[in-house]
């Protein structure tokens, strides 16, 4: 790297040597700079190796293995065979395991019900929160709340209101008739779901709502009344001047909640207990290798959570490139 | 106080086309150099070479003889202003002039000595404690200065100080930096877009186009010889008017050109034989059109339209097919209104020439008499004294 | 019959102030719902009344006591300062380097942060099993603190990088010219105008490591070394089936309070530093 960055300056190289009081061939500013760049990212990147690359090689190493988790140093390589094996004619491994499809069906149908809501909800208030009128500040503080409050207490408070005989939810229904009887939202599993939806729906729908905000108030207004001055209407003014020029943040904003949402495990674990109906892709790599002790199959079902991830922010970022292209010219 | 040189300087940006082009130049010590040209010509990222903010591509640079190529800024022990003044913001006043001086490990009753004198010169005593964000853009403007001369610099550089200021305050502040120059007499090389600073300023003008030096002279040269049509148009406001014409006949005294509506011309402006029938034009500063009667005046044109400044009147004549109207400026004001027809005349003495690749044919001189051809490969001017009179060797 | 002016925008403000009411109390209300219940105790637990009826402090007692949640809380805040610091000490060094010199390889190692910025932490959770284990960190709050640092030191690297690249060029030439080295730069003049945004980033992901879970619930196992989010995911009743909602509730509601009064105070900085980090991303 460094004999491509030295070659950068031909004529310096070339050039005559200069007056005799002049100092030895000394590395130019940005040489020096660059060189300096590196020792500063050192610590930064191998720690990140130590913590981060490091601990995933061994996941992808021990999925390859039949190791147990109490006793990791004693292994045998088993191949593929915790992803999928055949043996008598029958399949086994993750990929042969219906609980793991399942927990695949489930996290995709959470992270597309609830980032859309996220985003349908976050939208609506930020252009609530984008209007001037009394008591702002009371309402940008009550929705930093839920922001606020860790996962698991969300999880815990949920879990009370949902309590199908003494939970909020289900007496405020019955109050107002839309409902006969009380409904069993964590343990009826076409419910327990929809649970877990709106509680996290209830928790991120303040981060949405605030990028969208951040991205809202950096649209000048001179422009709201150039088009108000041309007689668009409210809904004209959202779709042609709101909506483009909030999208690439609106963008970023729901890349980084689809990835939050594709590792859900805190809330579905302590809300639902891991129920069959609601257990994510982590749920389940986690309850292989901590609940069933099988470290060489919880590890293979991590790499593909990990795989699975990964595709789908390559997709997004594929996607975000496009709109990009100049951007990353200019880098 | 010290001599910069530079010598075929260059930089490109990896493969991208070079941005500053081979430049030559010699600032001679205690003079105040102004580099000036549009946005985007180099004038800003040629400085930050000179300050070693930059890296350089190719060619030499010198200080006092000796090679800096390699030095940083601090070994080449240049002070430097910046447009949004870079103060630090968490320092004091004082701080922010010694930071300098303290990274140089200088005695503290030195530090101390240096920085209460220069802000004895730019009277910032009283400031000394404030934080940069209690200050007015004058006085941060003075802080950046005062930073700069506590450094006690071999050379100052000054990236378009004045650009943040509003228009009474950079007037002032041009005058307070021109008396600094008297006083402190340094080695200044100042970056501007803005030609009037320029030429109030400058022992010397850079003027820089797309990389390339298009001349190098004292103000008045460049008003008054200037080598080619960028450096007409770029000096001077409004500009110069440019009328197409064809050369009829050259001499070494005189020539004749036609103007594009057929009349001819007489310029006292020598032109080689080789040029004879080609298409050339007649350059003319707003100020030296003279009006005349319909009746009596060489040309006529309609007035577009009138701009009345109070003190000076700007006519725009009609210059029909051409597209952009001349622009004639009177020192009185004036009853002519738009859509009248007036008669004006091209004194001959005050008309430039410029070949079909924009460089001047020689003029005779004016003003004092003294004869020279700026832009060439004359020694630089040296000056006694930084007095800025119309000094010409 | 057509309103006017005064009449239409009227109409618009009322809706405006009726959805701040609403968007408010749904925010707040599972909040407030907790507290109720935590001062609840015995049949009073399973009234479905909105208002307080009883002040019981007991469950306050038992959950910080009996519970050790009082002990978790000690936890999770070294845990949590802990990684955070170390984070923030190898971030801003990178941050200067990665916002402010171009060298090449630059853009891969910011790619490279944002990947593992989006790592499942699941994806680590043998490997860093492992690590833990090798280094007998296993059940102890060293464990968090080495495996925080997987989410907490992209997340740290990130922000302060785009806080970095708003500062202005000139503030470092000048200290170039001043004969500053990069040392100097990033220690005398950065550090200290970034102090605010160090506050911001510091907070974002102390809140981070303060909700983590899965790390927290596989590599600790004992009670006295739980952090807050399994001290509370873990309350048991007597039965197995009767959970004790406002044992539960007491401990949510002691542990949200510190958040919450840091998130409000510093309101402003943690708006600018979560859409910092995700605007320009």
């Amino acid at each position: 790297m460094t004999h491509n960055s030295e070659s950068l300056l031909p004529s310096a190289a070339v050039a005559p040597p200069p007056t005799a009081s002049a100092p030895g061939r000394k590395r130019s500013l940005q040489q020096r700079r660059a060189r300096a760049a590196w020792v500063l990212v050192a610590p930064a990147l191998i720690l990140l190796f130590a913590v981060a690359g490091w601990p995933l090689l061994r996941t992808l190493f021990y999925s390859f293995t039949d190791a147990a988790m109490d006793t990791p140093e004693e292994y045998n390589f088993v191949g593929l065979a915790n992803y999928l094996d055949f043996a008598d004619g029958e399949r086994f491994g993750v990929l042969a395991d219906p609980l793991w499809w399942q927990a695949v069906g489930n996290t995709l149908w959470f992270t597309a019900c609830s980032v859309s809501l996220e985003l349908f909800f976050g939208m609506l208030l930020a252009l609530l929160m984008n209007e001037k009128f009394r008591g702002q500040g009371l309402v940008r503080a009550a929705i930093l709340v839920p922001w606020a409050i860790p996962t698991i207490v969300t999880a815990k408070m949920w879990g009370w209101m949902f309590h199908d005989q003494y939970g909020v939810i289900n007496d405020l229904l019955l109050r107002v008739g839309l409902i006969e009887t009380p409904l069993a939202w964590i343990a009826e599993p076409t419910l327990s779901m929809w649970a877990v939806v709106i509680a996290d729906v209830w928790k991120t729908v303040p981060f949405m709502a605030l990028m969208l905000l951040a991205a809202l108030q950096m649209i000048p207004s001179d422009l709201y009344e150039a088009a108000r001055v041309d007689g668009a209407t409210a809904w004209q003014r959202f779709r042609r001047i709101t909506l483009p020029l909030i999208m690439p943040a609106m963008i970023v904003a729901l890349i980084f909640r689809v990835m939050d949402a594709l590792r859900v495990f805190d809330l579905i674990y302590v809300l639902t207990s891991n129920s069959e109906a609601t257990i994510s892709i982590s749920g389940y790599a986690r309850e292989q290798m901590v609940s069933f002790q099988e470290m060489g199959v919880g590890s293979a079902a991590s790499v593909l959570v990990f795989m699975m991830v990964a595709g789908i922010a390559a997709c997004f970022l594929w996607i975000n490139r496009f709109s990009h292209e100049g951007k990353e010219a200019r880098e | 106080m010290a001599q910069l040189t530079l010598e075929k300087l260059n930089k490109r940006y990896g493969d991208a086309a070079q941005v500053i082009k081979a430049i030559d130049l010699q600032v001679n010590s205690g003079e105040f150099v102004v580099i000036v040209g549009p946005s985007g010509c180099g004038k800003s990222t040629l400085l930050r070479m000179i300050a070693g903010l930059e890296d350089i591509s190719g060619g030499n640079m010198y200080i006092d003889g000796t090679r800096v190529n390699d030095d940083t800024p601090s070994e080449r022990g240049i002070g430097m202003v910046f447009q949004s003044y870079a103060l630090y913001p968490h320092m004091s006043v004082y701080e922010n002039m010694a930071f300098g001086l303290q990274l140089a490990k200088l005695p503290k009753d030195e530090i101390a000595r240096r920085v209460e004198q220069s802000a004895r010169i730019l009277q910032l005593e009283p400031l000394l404690q404030r934080r940069p964000k209690d200050l007015s853009g004058g006085q941060r403007q003075r802080v950046a200065i005062g930073r700069a001369i506590a450094r006690e610099p071999k050379l100052f550089l000054f990236d378009e100080p004045l650009s943040n200021l509003d228009a009474a305050l950079r007037v002032q502040m041009r005058m307070e930096i021109a008396a600094l120059h008297r006083r402190l007499k340094s080695t200044i090389i100042y970056v501007t877009h803005d030609q009037v600073e320029a030429m109030t300023l400058a022992q010397r003008i850079v003027v820089l186009n797309r990389g390339n030096v298009e001349q190098v002279g004292t103000p008045l040269e460049l008003y008054d010889h200037p080598a080619n049509e960028f450096v007409a148009q770029f000096i001077g406001s409004p500009k110069m008017n440019l009328l197409p014409g064809t050369l009829v006949s050259s001499g070494d005294t005189e020539s004749v050109v036609r103007l594009w509506h057929g009349k001819q011309l007489t310029v006292p402006i020598a032109t080689p034989a080789s040029a004879e029938g080609t298409k050339v034009k007649l350059g003319i500063r707003p100020e030296h059109i003279e009006w005349g009667t319909v009746a009596d005046a060489p040309y006529l044109a309609d007035v577009l339209f009138v701009e009345h400044m109070g003190n000076e009147t700007y006519h725009y004549l009609d210059s029909g097919k051409l597209g952009e109207p001349w622009v004639v400026r009177n020192s009185r004001r004036s009853d002519i209104a738009a859509g009248e027809t007036v008669g004006y005349s091209l004194p001959p003495e005050h008309c430039h020439l410029f070949d079909e690749s924009g460089k001047a044919f020689a003029r005779r001189a004016v003003g004092n008499g003294a004869s020279c051809l700026p832009g060439m490969d004359a020694p630089p001017i040296t000056f006694a004294e930084p007095a800025r009179t119309n000094v010409m060797h | 019959m057509k309103l006017t002016r005064q009449q239409r925008e009227l109409g618009t403000k009322f809706w405006i102030y009726l959805a701040a009411l609403v968007v408010s109390v749904i925010c707040v209300f599972p909040f407030y719902n907790a507290i109720l219940t935590s001062l609840r105790t015995g049949q009073d637990l399973f009234l479905t009344s909105y208002l307080p009826t009883t002040f019981h402090w007991e469950n306050y007692v038992s959950a910080l006591g009996e519970n050790g949640v009082g002990r978790s809380l000690l936890n999770s805040f070294l845990v949590a300062t802990i990684a955070v610091g170390i984070c923030l000490l190898v971030s801003i060094t990178a941050a200067f380097a990665l916002a402010r010199v171009r060298f090449r390889g630059r853009k891969y190692i910011l790619f490279t942060i944002l990947c593992v910025s989006m790592f499942p932490q699941v994806a680590v959770l043998s490997g860093m099993f492992e690590l833990v284990r090798f280094l007998g960190l296993y059940d102890s709050i060293g464990s968090l603190i080495l495996s925080y640092t997987t989410f907490s030191l992209p997340f740290t690297v990130w922000v302060l990088t785009t806080f970095m690249r708003s500062l202005p060029v000139e503030l470092e030439e000048a200290a170039i010219v001043d004969g500053a080295s990069l040392w100097v730069i990033i220690t005398k003049i950065f550090a200290p105008i970034m102090g605010p945004s160090l506050v911001t980033t510091g907070l974002l992901a102390f809140i981070g490591a303060w909700n983590e879970f899965m790390f927290a619930l596989t590599f600790i196992i004992s009670n006295e070394n739980r952090t807050v989010p399994v001290a509370i995911g873990m309350l048991q009743g007597t039965s197995q089936y009767e959970l004790p909602w406002g044992h539960i509730m007491a401990a949510s509601v002691v542990v949200t309070i510190p958040i919450i009064v840091l998130v409000l105070i510093f309101q402003k900085r943690i708006v600018s530093g979560l859409t910092a980090g995700a605007v320009k991303g």
